[in-house]
């Protein structure tokens, strides 16, 4: 259990996706800029690692090993990741119209967010068991949203503010980026022991 | 327009990283030293080569409807040879780059190009374009991995550039530097082409 707690909170705060690890960087810049689609990616997001991470686990473990056919890994994960996402947009479209419309859009752009293969292969590379997996999976997605929420407030913020017009746009958001992640960096000396 | 004229356009004017802002992630992530950036840079490059030849060499067999899974198939292809490769025959570059090298695979730069280029394109075309993308790339990942290894380190290389009594500032090898020094650099080029053009 402390274990669970362990890795929940390290992959929220210390090894955030984004702010440490760098993945899922072109949602985290690209969506960011009002907080209502942030949410929407966000929970999007959290959605597709976790399940993402859990079917990856099992084909790992129960397809790819027994067979040794490891080395098809990538190829394989990509492919799982693209036809789940899109699964997951059908069974959206038909259950529940309120949620296609608040992910509909973000879904798509899932497939190609190096976040959810990157915590596929991060939790094969770290031998977690199926429990660590899926908290693995669901921490890392909503440590992605607690950065791109925080983000987003502070470029509503600062679509206020002047910024002189060599900075404008990305060159700004990278050095927002930066102070979070400076931020961030204090958070490591909760779990360095 | 010519073979030349493909592949310089993505050194500089169409630079993936600092005119398209694509790619970020492995270029952020890897370019705490000057090796592992060109290293970076060099195996997405072959990567993209090979998938720009052999997604122009069967573009009008690949339908429509399915070209993307299509694209992201050879794609994975040939970045499990680059991985098989360099687990191989440099383990030690292959261990510092991690999880980076499958993610070649979602790089936006190399779906991209698949996409607006090898798809349309001569095979002799994409191999320019995909010279010109992956140079752009690398040049960029060569740049960024310079300043922060210099500054975070006072090395490059490896090889100690700056006298011993410089203190290195740690903060550039650490991830915040990596937002800082891409931040300011766009910032910087931004200032350079808005004065060239008026």
């Amino acid at each position: 259990m402390e274990n669970l707690l362990v890795i929940l909170f390290s992959v929220i705060l210390v090894n955030n996706f984004v702010l440490a690890r760098f993945l899922g960087l072109c949602p985290f810049l690209g969506v960011s800029r009002e907080f209502k689609s942030s949410l929407s990616m966000g929970a999007a997001v959290i959605f597709v690692m976790t399940l993402a991470s859990v079917s990856t686990w099992f084909i790992q473990y129960y397809l790819l090993i027994p067979y040794k056919v490891e080395f098809l890994q990538t190829i394989v994960f990509i492919l799982v990741i693209a036809a789940l996402v899109q699964f997951v947009e059908m069974v959206i479209q038909k259950v529940s119209p309120v949620l296609q419309k608040a992910l509909g859009i973000y879904l798509p752009l899932i497939t190609t967010n190096c976040a959810v293969l990157g915590v596929c292969i991060l939790n094969i590379r770290e031998d977690y068991s199926l429990l660590e997996t899926i908290v693995h999976g669901a921490g890392g997605g909503i440590g992605f949203t607690v950065a791109i929420l925080i983000m987003a407030g502070i470029r509503e913020r600062l679509s206020l503010g002047r910024v002189p017009k060599c900075m404008q746009g990305f060159p700004i958001s990278f050095i927002t980026a930066c102070l979070m992640a400076l931020s961030f960096f204090c958070f490591q000396g909760f779990f360095a022991h | 327009m010519g073979f030349f004229s493909e592949f310089i356009k993505g050194l500089w004017r169409e630079n993936p990283v600092f005119r398209i802002v694509l790619g970020i992630c492995p270029t952020l992530a890897v370019s705490t030293q000057l090796s592992n950036g060109l290293g970076m840079g060099l195996a997405a490059t072959f990567v993209l080569v090979g998938s720009n030849v052999f997604i122009s060499l069967i573009r009008n067999v690949i339908p429509d409807k399915i070209r993307i899974p299509a694209f992201i198939v050879v794609i994975s292809t040939f970045v499990t040879v680059v991985d098989l490769f360099m687990a191989a025959y440099t383990p030690a570059l292959h261990e510092r780059l991690g999880i980076f090298i499958p993610l070649i695979v979602v790089n936006c730069i190399i779906l991209g190009r698949a996409e607006a280029f090898a798809s349309k394109s001569t095979v002799w075309m994409s191999i320019a374009d995909a010279l010109g993308m992956g140079g752009g790339f690398t040049l960029a990942l060569t740049l960024i991995s310079s300043i922060r290894e210099l500054l975070g380190n006072g090395t490059l290389l490896g090889i100690h550039v700056f006298p011993a009594a410089y203190s290195p500032a740690v903060i550039m090898i650490l991830p915040p530097g990596a937002f800082l020094t891409i931040g300011i650099l766009l910032g910087l080029f931004n200032y350079l082409s808005n004065r060239k053009s008026p």
